[in-house]
């Protein structure tokens, strides 16, 4: 049990509710206000890469992650006001994947909104994902937040309409992380140019919250730790006094503060990723504000991954990871320092043994 | 009698020796030959490197560098030593094997079976420079 977080418990204060959430591996986002009847909490799960083995058999172990944190969100209490899933429900974009993911999504018991993910996108440019969820970007306003949903993984045209002889090629090597053939995630001009547009009619004083698959920020480019035009979106966030932005993809733990942009990434219910800086022919730059999760142990299927719930108060986040085998964490916005804290581990001397990756 | 034949035996053997010593030149090498074992190397670094991102090792077309990328988490510096998991030392490849029966859902290979050295090669290789840490956690 690790409840040592206030929030935390009170949000799961219900009967039972404390004992089943300390096993739940849903990233769960709290946007909370200073009047705090405004407070208001989403659930996010990310990154399921349900994978077609062939014949409409798929890989079990990536199945039983997004199937637990479907049923652990279903449990939540009080109830979410909807949840996010971040991008790649599938491995390799084909139908029967996301299908499969989709019929697995359907189950929750909340509005859901999705995110395009690369893994869901470079079969079929998205067609039939669109099918299943509609835009690729869009927005809406709830509560008081502006929310935005991105397609942060699209590329070079060269790349994506001219290089490859087939679409499973194109997918096959986009799918590929350490993939030297890949090429990095961008928005592209007309998504910054609706963004611009939708924007403008948001009030500076609107705390506006971003959706993407990939960070829009840079950490590595080798692994697309990264979006390539990054600073030109977070240009368009810089009048805001509250902006966040919360990313998929790098399936682990990451959080950082660039002016008045908190960023947060969510665990994937897949499969964990190493930091970028354990790869020692590389230069990463992990946020020096990031406390990393705890090295995986892959004797534990479920260990590193995951899904959260999020409060959102005066416009901020607070990241609750709910950690299957391991204390569950809480990054929450400090307003006293202006940045994104754990609230046990943050301090250098609060780190631990497992945290230090190599 | 006896004895002073044996002595001139070690004599004739040690010079034999010598002699053989001399044409073999075992401590002498090439630029060339330094060039050939390094791309021999590199080879099977690279046969290893496509192993890691197929999807044929196993049953369920998971492949290494799924979870891998780059051969990251690895930590080929630190084998042998204690997988407390499992209770005993071990060598890498015996988690590399681990790893073929368990996320991929496949059989182990023999532990001298070239795709296994290939596989090790390749880990090596991408963590060149990176200290001997035997043993460690």
């Amino acid at each position: 049990m690790s409840t040592s977080n206030p929030t935390r418990r009170d949000f799961l204060k219900a009967t039972g509710a404390v004992a089943i959430a300390s096993t739940l591996p849903v990233n769960l986002v709290e946007l909370a206000f200073a009047d705090s009847r405004k407070n208001f909490t989403f659930a996010y799960i990310s990154d399921a890469h349900i994978q077609e083995i062939r014949d409409g058999k798929f890989v079990r172990n990536w199945d039983r992650g997004l199937i637990r944190a479907v049923a652990e969100t279903n449990l939540l209490d009080p109830k979410p006001d909807f949840v996010v899933f971040g991008g790649d429900l599938a491995q390799l974009g084909k139908k029967s994947e996301l299908d499969h993911g989709a019929e697995m999504l359907a189950k929750l018991g909340y509005k859901t909104y999705c995110v395009m993910g690369e893994h869901d996108y470079y079969l079929d440019l998205g067609e039939y994902w669109s099918k299943l969820y509609g835009d690729h970007y869009y927005s809406w306003d709830h509560k008081g937040v502006h929310f935005v949903v991105l397609n942060s993984v699209l590329t070079y045209d060269e790349w994506t309409f001219n290089r490859w002889p087939t679409a499973e090629q194109r997918m096959l090597e986009m799918a590929g992380l350490d993939n030297p053939n890949g090429s990095p995630f961008m928005v592209g001009q007309k998504q910054i140019d609706w963004l611009r547009q939708d924007l403008a009619k948001v009030k500076p004083d609107t705390p506006v919250v971003v959706f993407s698959h990939s960070p829009i920020q840079k950490i590595y480019k080798g692994w697309n730790f990264w979006t390539e035009d990054a600073e030109d979106v977070q240009a368009l966030l810089k009048p805001f006094r509250d902006a966040t932005v919360i990313y998929g993809h790098v399936h682990q733990i990451q959080y950082n503060q660039i002016d008045n942009i908190t960023f947060h990434a969510v665990m994937a219910t897949a499969w964990p990723w190493p930091y970028p800086s354990t790869y020692a022919q590389a230069e990463s730059k992990l946020p020096k504000l990031t406390v990393p999760m705890n090295r995986a142990d892959p004797f534990f299927e479920r260990d590193a991954t995951g899904w959260q719930f999020i409060d959102v108060y005066s416009g901020r986040v607070a990241m609750h990871y709910n950690l299957y085998n391991n204390k569950s964490r809480t990054v929450a916005f400090n307003p006293k320092t202006g940045q994104p804290e754990d609230s046990v581990y943050q301090s250098p001397d609060g780190r631990i043994d497992p945290q230090v990756h190599y | 009698m006896t004895k002073r034949i044996g002595v001139a035996a070690l004599a004739v053997a040690a010079l034999a020796l010598g002699v053989i010593g001399l044409s073999a030149r075992a401590d002498e090498f090439t630029k060339a030959d330094l060039e050939r074992w390094e791309k021999e190397y590199m080879t099977v670094v690279q046969k290893g490197r496509e192993l890691w991102v197929s999807a044929d090792l196993g049953t369920n077309g998971v492949a290494c560098a799924q979870c891998h990328p780059n051969g990251a988490n690895t930590h080929p510096e630190t084998y042998p030593k204690f997988q407390q998991q499992l209770g005993r030392v071990v060598a890498l490849r015996e988690m590399i094997n681990w790893c073929l029966q368990n996320p991929l859902e496949g059989e182990p290979l023999p532990l001298d079976d070239p795709r296994m050295v290939a596989m090790e090669s390749y880990l090596a290789w991408e963590r060149r420079g990176v200290e001997m840490a035997p043993g460690k956690h």
